[in-house]
């Protein structure tokens, strides 16, 4: 059987890939309704109520498993990592602590209101409710980032005791949120979190202009989307540049494996594609000369540490996979940056949705934000092995001492089965809901009276 | 050590922590009971407006034993991994039954077949159930002591988790939600639904009176250092009595159909049970079986001063905030629950 260590990753690795599918989805969509529902507010138009009802009740299915998933995540800490736990709890602790307590309590309280508050509260409470869920759900990927960034560029702290009992107290409680790459991490972060929500308001409302369905509910939504992913996609350019500046800067080795850089004092090229040869330290592939000189120190014949600079014990193993998936990121990213401009002046020209394979592809691109996420995030965290807290942890050391590898294969498989299951209804509920659609206002003039009806007809799907 | 009102520092989180349970006993304990009672009622329309019942309100409860988690990881970072590591698969069991249940309640009602409904209305009964006797569980390991080496290893499997007192704690603690879940969901319905539930109430009031008798034995003779705490200081023996008291009270009201005052009763002893354990426990977490030397006190797994001020900080400008989303929240739902189409 592989070690508990090996079974511990991957679990954490798992469960954190499968959770992360939901709150980008979860922020980017928060973002949207805000918007819809803003629009709604503004014009008194039905086509924004009915748009802004339809896009409540997939943000629910998205919500509901966000949080069934993120429950298991923070218990994760202490089941299998318990010395980590130990070692980070006097500041991981408490950003998790403040987490709850900020975000989270204010994201479900207002989350029951803009899912079951229509037409039972005031339409500006509501609209209020909808902003804060939007807003908690920001304020969560802020605290989660937070301590996160921390592992990888710690700040504000010392450390007490030795050996097993030793951990991390903090000193400085600003300088500890305000790391190194705090900032541009979360800024990383969360607009990836908006591409992810936007490109999937765009996908729905895509494939409804190419099925000929409501066509000017899915034209709204399109242009919310739009209207989000495009900010979002040139945005994300530069936080992407100062995410790849901080690395340079705190985290070497995790920079030259993203660009497979070996060398421990040279002219770094950058790779358009390519592949890492580890065990010969070698790269190959398509580069632009010293672009990583240029991108790290503003000049191509700067010399930039390679991995040789740190023993081999200290830096990453995967190198050829943390190259690939960086650089998938990027391809991703300026695709995205073409298709949204490209819609964009589409749009401008009044011939955006007469383009039936712009709208094919379209339909397809909400996976890209979403693989950009993911690949992303393994970068990120393989880059920084065998780290779990950078230069002060090994992640081999931070394992719960008393755990088997027999309990850990049995939780490994029980979640493998459960998030199969979980994705295979989650897939299916929500094409059932693309499937049926918006449900469209038959008069116009309806409005939002604010009054509760007790006999408004239900679904009569709904027995 | 630093104080703040005569009281030390890791006191203070230790009562930010038992608050914080208690918040989530009170309020997450009702929407599993209800989930516990869920296949005791046969109609689907009755189904639907027991769970709408808890429909928008449940996810905010859940939030209090993330925040408690939290709370724990942040001042007690030794007890939180010691616990959750010991603990695994229950723990990992719970896990699971929490997104189980999550799903049934979002699930159920997105298709009008019979057998998803009844496949969904199944899961969220064994899930809720299970949530809560694991709960239960793990409390009455906590309350009976672990076998517990000097390193602060669990020296036992996961067969010594089933003694005899923890199971009895486990349906204590699912008979009293059930009974705080039956009395929240009288105060909700009407007509038919109403009048069953009234029955329901009685019998769970029935099941909670004995569960509390035979606990209330089976600690002052199994558990003795539960009482060490009540001799040294003797009037907190009010606590059990003020207990007893309130456990009468609610057969009172219950019987009296005062649904309303009831329910307060319920919540005050769910509070009251929780108080009880944490004074028993005071100023340890875990209790080592093996020997008491070996139990973890909140002083040794306390974070460091810095840290538990700032969190102390934290949780003084927090607190009022969720007290103020949770009563908007319920504020906003209050009255009997009725069906419309943004319903479950």
């Amino acid at each position: 059987m592989p070690s508990v260590e090996i079974l511990s990753r991957i679990q954490f690795a798992f469960t954190i890939a499968f959770h992360y599918i939901y709150p980008p989805l979860s922020i980017g969509l928060g973002l949207c309704l805000v918007i819809m529902e803003g629009l709604y507010l503004k014009t008194g138009l039905a086509v924004y109520k009915d748009i802004t009802r339809f896009w409540i009740k997939i943000f629910a299915l998205i919500f509901g498993i966000g949080v069934a998933t993120g429950i298991v995540m923070e218990f994760e800490f202490g089941t299998n990592w318990a010395t980590y736990s130990h070692y980070v709890g006097d500041i991981f602790g408490s950003a998790l602590a403040a987490e709850g307590i900020f975000a989270f309590a204010m994201e479900s309280a207002f989350l029951g209101v803009l899912l079951f508050g229509w037409n039972r509260v005031h339409k500006g409470v509501h609209y209020f409710s909808t902003c804060m869920v939007a807003l908690g759900s920001i304020f969560s990927a802020l605290w989660i980032v937070i301590a996160n960034s921390w592992q990888q560029t710690p700040a504000g702290f010392r450390i007490e005791g030795h050996d097993l009992g030793a951990r991390a107290v903090v000193t400085d409680f600003w300088a500890m949120v305000l790391n190194p790459s705090s900032v541009d991490r979360f800024s990383h972060v969360i607009i990836g979190a908006f591409l992810a929500g936007s490109f999937l308001v765009m996908s729905v409302g895509a494939w409804y202009i190419l099925k000929q369905r409501a066509v000017t509910h899915a034209q709204a939504m399109f242009k919310v989307g739009l209207s989000v992913a495009v900010i979002a996609a040139l945005l994300q350019l530069f936080t992407g540049h100062r995410s790849a500046h901080y690395v340079s800067k705190y985290q070497p080795a995790k920079l030259a494996a993203m660009e497979g850089h070996y060398d421990s004092s040279a002219v770094a090229p950058m790779y358009i594609v390519g592949w890492v040869d580890n065990k010969n330290e070698q790269t190959t592939g398509i580069k632009i000369p010293g672009g990583l000189s240029f991108l790290t120190h503003g000049s191509f014949s700067a010399p930039v540490e390679g991995l040789r600079a740190t023993p081999k014990e200290d830096r990453p193993g995967a190198v050829n996979f943390v190259f690939q998936m960086y650089h998938m990121m990027i391809t991703i990213g300026i695709t995205l940056i073409g298709l949204t401009l490209l819609a964009v002046f589409l749009l401008w020209k009044k011939k955006l949705f007469q383009q039936r394979w712009l709208m094919v592809i379209f339909a397809w691109a909400v996976l890209l934000p979403q693989i950009a996420n993911q690949v992303g995030w393994y970068a990120a965290e393989v880059g920084r092995q065998p780290w779990v807290v950078y230069k002060l942890l090994r992640t081999s050391d931070a394992l719960s001492r008393k755990v088997t590898a027999d309990q850990v294969m049995f939780s490994l498989i029980l979640f493998t089965l459960v998030y199969v299951l979980l994705f295979t209804l989650f897939i299916y509920l929500l094409t059932r809901k693309i499937q049926h659609g918006p449900d469209i206002s038959e008069n116009a003039e309806i409005e939002y009276d604010g009054y509760y009806h007790d006999n408004i007809t239900y679904h009569p799907t709904k027995l | 050590m630093e104080t703040i009102l005569g009281l030390d520092l890791p006191t203070w989180w230790f009562l930010v922590i038992g608050g914080l349970i208690t918040g989530y006993g009170v309020l997450d304990g009702f929407d599993l009971g209800a989930g516990a009672l869920h296949l005791f009622f046969k109609k689907e329309e009755s189904r639907r407006l027991v769970l709408n019942a808890i429909g928008p309100v449940w996810d905010g409860n859940e939030v209090w034993l993330v925040i408690a988690g939290g709370a724990l990881f942040a001042g007690f970072p030794l007890v939180y991994g010691v616990l959750l590591s010991t603990f695994y698969i229950p723990f990992m069991l719970f896990l699971v039954a929490l997104i189980f249940r999550a799903i049934s309640i979002e699930f159920r009602s997105k298709e009008p077949w019979l057998w998803w409904r009844k496949m969904w209305d199944i899961s969220y009964t064994v899930s809720s159930t299970g949530i809560t006797l694991l709960l239960g569980l793990v409390l009455g390991n906590l309350i009976h002591g672990l076998p517990m080496n000097k390193d602060h290893e669990f020296t036992g499997n996961l067969l010594t988790f089933f003694n005899p007192y923890a199971i009895l704690i486990a349906f204590t603690t699912l008979s009293l939600f059930m009974l705080h879940g039956s009395i929240y969901l009288v105060m909700k319905t009407e007509n038919r639904l109403y009048t069953r539930l009234t029955l329901i109430v009685n019998n769970c009031s029935k099941f909670f009176i004995l569960c509390f008798i035979l606990t209330s034995m089976a600690t002052l003779i199994y558990v003795p250092h539960m009482t060490h705490q009540f001799k040294s200081h003797p009037s907190l023996f009010l606590l059990p009595m003020l207990a007893v008291l309130i456990v009468l009270n609610i057969k009172r009201n219950v019987d009296a159909r005062k649904y309303y005052t009831a329910f307060a009763y319920s919540c005050i002893i769910t509070a009251c049970l929780l108080i009880l354990f944490a004074v028993g426990l005071y100023p340890n977490i875990v209790i080592s079986t093996t020997d008491p030397a070996y139990s973890i006190s909140i002083y040794a797994a306390a974070s460091s001063v810095k840290s538990l001020k700032i969190m102390l900080l934290i949780a003084a400008i927090g607190t009022p905030m969720v007290v103020g989303y949770t009563t908007f929240l319920f504020w906003t739902f209050r009255g009997k629950v009725k069906l419309n189409e943004m319903s479950y």
